[in-house]
């Protein structure tokens, strides 16, 4: 046990004033596993065997994962490359949120890297097989598994590093590959594998049936009339133009089911013909996490067949980080080519693409002051910063959040430089470690950002954060009350959307009238 | 003697490195990128994504949002770099081009810049703790190679004038298998047998970096996987796949 743990208080005081304020503090001295207690639970066979790893570890498990790895290294280019070609320049060693929250060097991206690269060297290049000591290379143990199993379930696949290393090498793919070996030797991780059995099994994450899905749906219809007096649909399983695939926190979490309802609202509006699907009720791809295209493509697949059998002629995403990646970067290569669907729209299509189309071609109209109270941040989630975009140029996936945001709400704040857009700090639950056994990383990963949100808290009296991520969401309303927020400080971008906009013939539109014609005869008084 | 054997370490040094940077070239090229991952925002162009490389290679744009530190020490480095390989050009180029006349003046203190942003990586590498860390023995030898490489031009320029014109004699005499002796000082024999050093492990160490970069997927692929259709090279094409059943409902 480190000194920090026995004693927190105390360590605490130590720590100079800018570690509590600075969002991108970082110990300037490494601690070596400070965070090597923090582990998630690994999986169960009955969770591996469905997505095709065996259940236990082989006889052979060295031979397995020595194969696997140069089974990888002809496949990716990325693996190949990357375990080769870096310098050891030290640049992303800080770049983190988990090394900038644990001051683990092994979270420092490199050493992350290292950590595998130290094997490949070992078996698959000459230095490493002639003169390991000199090139840090080692042998593959046991010791070394379990040492992979902890460092590559602490990185949220968040691309953060890639952005200032020299050569853009990516830790995530190297995390992802290190998954992949260790699911092949049956050492996976029991909240992914699960999940995406789950899919498999019932067609979402949470595991919520056709059934479940109908009423919650009815549900947040008689909502919406109930607030506005107006019949909005969100039809499930119903021939439409739209098939609406989004995460499955959406009709059951908080503050996502207010996103939904959102989406739902501007549809509406827009007269669209849409629907969700029973089958495909997901958006999120846990096998991107764990690297394993063979099981990220049969959840992809889902989303085309959804798209076949409901005869839709578009698909878009709702709010959700790696759901948008999974999507942006990898449906059209793993379940294309979409030749069947509309050309005239990109394949698939943000919700946010959506709706900022609709308010630039004036088709929503909002009331902005019922945001009033809001002032308002945004938090750019990391894949759809880093591994995405939206729109038709490149860094239109900062600038459309922010449009719509803007258009509905009139206190907007951007959290300090270096923080943000293509530099956004991961709020820590990313990439498949949204699991409670993980709370104390999440938590200190998500520190730097918790830090930032604190800055515009303070000098702007920022009160809401908006995010167009499920997980983000959920990590956050988790961790906020950890820093002195509360834990409905985070927002649905498509929440503020729907507390805005005002749908033709709803009591909103009256109240609005009546007072508009109120306000002119004060005018016409005067 | 000492020619014979410089000559052979020449041509085995020269010969392991072409087949050998040759050989990963062809690796990279061949190992397949399934799918489309460039950092974003990215450009959307192969035009864009030159444009994107250029400024890496040449101004390490990454490095720069990066680290200011490494970047001036690497910029040092490497520029001063260039402009030494390009002076030394005169050693197997006859006549000498005009370009190479005009950058002596600059190459010659070169020398001393490439040596400053040597020894400043490797201050960073010994106290940085972070940098420590991360760092093998070969990663300091690295830098040694260098400074030794460096240093032992340096004392040729600016001390001990070697007869640079047997030098080339030397050389081009080697490229017309025509051997012509070599002067035998030992700044020369430690600078060449350090050159023939870094000429053998380049393609079997992170030297790989200065070919590997334009291979990096995060780098040079254009985001385009909406517009263009990129299957993956080992999976099946979608019409013969099996979807997951439906589920009883
Ligand atoms: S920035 Fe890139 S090259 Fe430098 S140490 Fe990190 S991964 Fe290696
Ligand atoms: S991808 Fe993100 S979490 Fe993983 S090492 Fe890089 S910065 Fe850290
Ligand atoms: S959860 Fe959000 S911030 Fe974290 S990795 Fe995913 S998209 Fe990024």
């Amino acid at each position: 046990m480190s000194e920090l743990e026995k004693n927190p208080e105390a360590a605490a005081e130590e720590l100079p004033p800018e570690a509590l304020e600075d969002p991108l503090y970082f110990d300037p001295e490494p601690k070596e596993g400070a965070s090597a207690h923090i582990r998630s639970f690994p999986a169960a066979p009955e969770f591996m065997e469905p997505l095709g790893y065996p259940g236990e570890r082989p006889e052979n498990w060295k031979e397995v994962a020595l194969n696997k790895m140069k089974d990888l290294r002809g496949k990716f280019r990325s693996f190949r490359l990357f375990l080769d070609i870096c310098v050891k320049c030290g640049a992303c060693t800080d770049k983190c949120h988990y090394y900038m929250g644990t001051a683990d060097p092994r979270n420092m991206p490199v050493g992350r890297q290292d950590l595998l690269r130290s094997v490949y060297r070992r078996y698959f290049t000459l230095p490493g097989k002639w003169f390991p000591s000199l090139v840090g290379a080692r042998d593959l143990t046991e010791e070394v598994l379990d040492e992979w199993y902890t460092y590559y379930f602490q990185c949220s696949e968040c691309r953060r590093c890639s952005v200032y290393c020299p050569y853009g090498i990516d830790t995530a793919e190297i995390t992802m590959a290190a998954r992949e070996i260790l699911d092949s030797v049956g050492y996976g991780m029991k909240y992914t594998n699960e999940i995406i059995t789950k899919v498999f099994k019932v067609g979402n994450n949470l595991g919520l049936p056709k059934p479940a899905l109908e009423s919650t749906l009815e549900d947040l219809e008689e909502e919406i009339e109930d607030d506005t007096g107006v019949k909005v649909r969100l039809p499930l399983d119903e021939p439409a133009d739209i098939l609406l695939v989004t995460p499955s926190a959406d009709f059951f979490a908080e503050p996502h089911i207010d996103g939904l309802i959102g989406y739902a609202k501007v549809f509406h509006a827009t007269g669209a013909k849409w629907t969700l699907s029973s089958y495909a009720s997901e958006a999120a791809n846990f096998a991107m996490f764990i690297g394993s295209y063979e099981n990220m493509r049969r959840i992809a697949l889902r989303i085309r067949k959804a798209a076949i059998d409901l005869g839709v002629k578009r698909i878009i995403i709702g709010e959700c980080g790696h759901a948008w990646r999974a999507a942006y970067q990898f449906l059209n290569t793993l379940a294309g080519p979409f030749d069947f669907l509309d050309p005239n729209y990109p394949v698939p299509q943000h919700i946010c693409e959506y709706t900022w189309d609709a308010i630039q071609k004036g088709q929503l109209k909002f009331d902005k002051s019922q945001n009033d109270w809001i002032k308002l941040t945004f938090h750019d989630s990391c894949n759809v910063a880093r591994a995405s975009r939206m729109g038709d140029y490149p860094g239109g996936q900062f600038d459309i959040p922010r449009n719509i945001l803007k258009a509905v709400c009139n206190h907007y704040y951007d959290m300090p430089e270096g923080t943000i857009k293509e530099e956004t700090l991961c709020c820590g639950g990313g990439g498949g470690l949204l699991t409670d056994d993980l709370m104390e990383l999440r938590k200190k990963g998500g520190s730097p950002r918790m830090k930032a949100l604190k800055q515009v808290a303070e000098e702007y009296g920022v009160n809401k954060m908006a995010a167009i991520c499920a997980i983000c969401k959920t990590q956050f309303s988790k961790i906020m009350p950890e820093f002195g927020f509360g834990m409905d400080d985070i927002m649905s971008v498509h929440q503020l959307v729907s507390n805005a906009i005002i749908l033709p013939g709803s009591e909103q539109e009256k109240e609005l009238m009546e007072q508009e014609e109120k306000e002119e005869a004060a005018d016409a008084a005067e | 003697m000492l020619t014979t054997l410089f000559a052979l370490l020449y041509y085995v040094a020269f010969a392991i490195f072409v087949g050998g940077v040759a050989y990963r070239i062809w690796e990279y090229w061949n190992t397949p990128k399934p799918a489309n991952i460039p950092t974003t925002p990215a450009p959307t162009t192969r035009l864009g994504v030159a444009w994107r490389m250029f400024k890496e290679v040449l101004f390490f744009e990454s490095l720069w949002k990066g680290n200011k530190w490494i970047w001036i020490f690497a910029q040092l480095f490497h520029a001063s770099l260039w402009l030494i390989i390009i002076r030394h050009a005169r050693y197997f180029l006859d006549p000498v081009p005009t370009i190479v006349v005009l950058a002596q003046p600059f190459g010659k203190y070169a020398g001393l810049t490439f040596v400053l942003g040597a020894l400043g990586l490797l201050a960073r590498r010994m106290f940085v703790p972070r940098v420590r860390y991360i760092s093998a023995p070969s990663d300091y030898l690295m830098l040694l190679l260098f400074i030794g490489i460096g240093f032992s031009g340096l004392m040729m320029t600016f001390v001990n004038h070697t007869d640079i014109v047997a030098v080339k004699a030397f050389f081009l005499g080697l490229m017309t298998f025509n051997w012509q002796p070599l002067p035998s000082t030992l700044p020369l024999l430690v600078h060449l047998g350090l050159v023939a050093i870094w000429m053998i492990i380049f393609p079997f160490s992170k030297l790989l970096h200065a070919p590997g970069i334009f291979f990096s997927p995060t780098r040079n692929m254009p985001d385009n996987p909406r517009e263009k259709f990129q299957p993956v090279p080992w999976l099946p094409p979608v019409d013969q796949v099996e979807y997951d059943p439906p589920h009883g409902s």
